[in-house]
C-alpha cells in the first residue's frame, strides 16, 4: 500500500498534468460554446407604438439568428398581442419625439414642428393625427409593421407569454388575444427562464 | 448574380427587414444553395455580415454600388 503511493507519488508530473488539464479545458469550453444556442428574454411593458417596435425588432432578429426567445408581456405590454392592433402614440409629454411630416417638399419634411403640451393636450383628436403620420411615416420610410415583426416573431419560433394578471387587472378576455400565445402565466414562472437566458431586457 | 440560385430585392427595406427577409428565403434552400441580396439599408452591411457570422453561412461577398448593397450568401 504504502509502496503503491510512493510509486504513483513519484510518476505523477504535475506540470505535464496541467498542461494536459489546459488543453483539454479549453477543447471542452470550445465544444461547448460551439453547442450553445443563444437566448433571449423579454419583458414587454410598454403598448404605444413607439414603444411595440424594440420588444418585436430584437426579438425578431434574434429568431433570425437562430436564438431561443422567450417574450413576457405584462401590464401596458399585453396590448400588444391584440387580435386587432391599435396601437397609437402620444407626443404629448415626449420632448425627444421629432414632429415631422411625412409628405409634401423637403424643406417642409425637414421642418420639426414645436407644439406646445397646452395644444397637444387640448386639441381633440391630437393623437389619431400623431398616430396617422407615425404610421406614414414607418410606411414611407421602409420600417415594417408591428402585425409584420409579430409575425415574424411567431414565424421564428419566440414564445410569446401574457401575464395573467394583467388579464385579470384589466377586465381583458382571453379571446381577445390572438391564439399563439405561448402560456397565460405570472412572473414565478417567467423569472426562471430569464435566469437562464443569455440576453434578458426589460422594455 | 445571374449565378445564384435565388435572388432576393430588399430594397427599401429597413432594419430589421432585410434580415428577416433573408433568413425566409435561406430556409428554402437547400445546402450549397446561394442567395444574393439587394438592398439599400446602409445598416445591413454590417447586419448581413454579422447574421452570417452567427447562423454560420458563407458570407461569399458583399459590394456597395450608388447606394445599393448586393450580398451572395452561400447556405451551409
Amino acid at each position: 500500500m504504502g509502496a503503491n503511493e510512493t510509486g504513483l507519488a513519484a510518476s505523477f508530473d504535475q506540470t505535464l498534468f496541467n498542461q494536459w488539464f489546459d488543453e483539454r479545458f479549453e477543447t471542452r469550453m470550445a465544444e461547448r460554446d460551439a453547442a450553445h444556442v443563444p437566448s433571449l428574454a423579454i419583458i414587454a411593458t410598454k403598448g404605444t407604438l413607439d414603444w411595440a417596435y424594440p420588444p418585436f425588432i430584437l426579438a425578431s432578429t434574434a429568431g433570425a439568428l437562430g436564438w431561443d426567445v422567450s417574450v413576457f408581456f405584462t401590464f401596458y405590454g399585453l396590448e400588444l398581442l391584440k387580435k386587432d392592433l391599435h396601437l397609437e402614440i402620444s407626443p404629448l409629454g415626449n420632448p425627444s419625439m421629432p414632429m415631422r411630416m411625412p409628405f409634401g417638399p423637403q424643406w417642409l419634411k425637414n421642418v420639426n414642428w414645436h407644439i406646445p403640451n397646452v395644444v397637444m393636450a387640448g386639441v381633440p383628436g391630437f393623437e389619431k393625427v400623431a398616430t396617422g403620420l407615425m404610421q406614414q411615416t414607418v410606411k414611407s420610410k421602409g420600417v415594417a409593421s408591428i402585425d409584420e415583426l409579430r409575425d415574424a416573431c411567431l414565424e421564428a419560433d419566440a414564445k410569446l407569454y401574457a401575464c395573467q394578471m394583467t388579464v385579470d387587472l384589466f377586465g381583458y378576455s382571453q379571446d381577445d388575444f390572438i391564439p399563439e400565445i405561448a402560456g397565460w402565466i405570472g412572473a414565478a414562472s417567467f423569472l426562471p427562464q430569464a435566469q437562464k437566458s443569455d440576453v434578458c431586457l426589460f422594455i | 448574380m445571374s449565378t445564384a440560385t435565388q435572388t432576393l430585392d430588399a430594397r427599401g427595406m429597413n432594419c430589421p427587414l432585410p434580415i428577416l427577409r433573408t433568413k425566409k428565403a435561406l430556409t428554402d434552400l437547400a445546402k450549397g444553395d446561394t442567395l444574393a441580396v439587394v438592398a439599400t439599408d446602409p445598416g445591413s452591411l454590417k447586419d448581413m455580415q454579422a447574421f452570417c457570422k452567427q447562423t454560420g453561412n458563407e458570407l461569399v461577398s458583399s459590394s456597395e454600388n450608388q447606394g445599393e448593397f448586393a450580398f451572395l450568401i452561400r447556405k451551409s
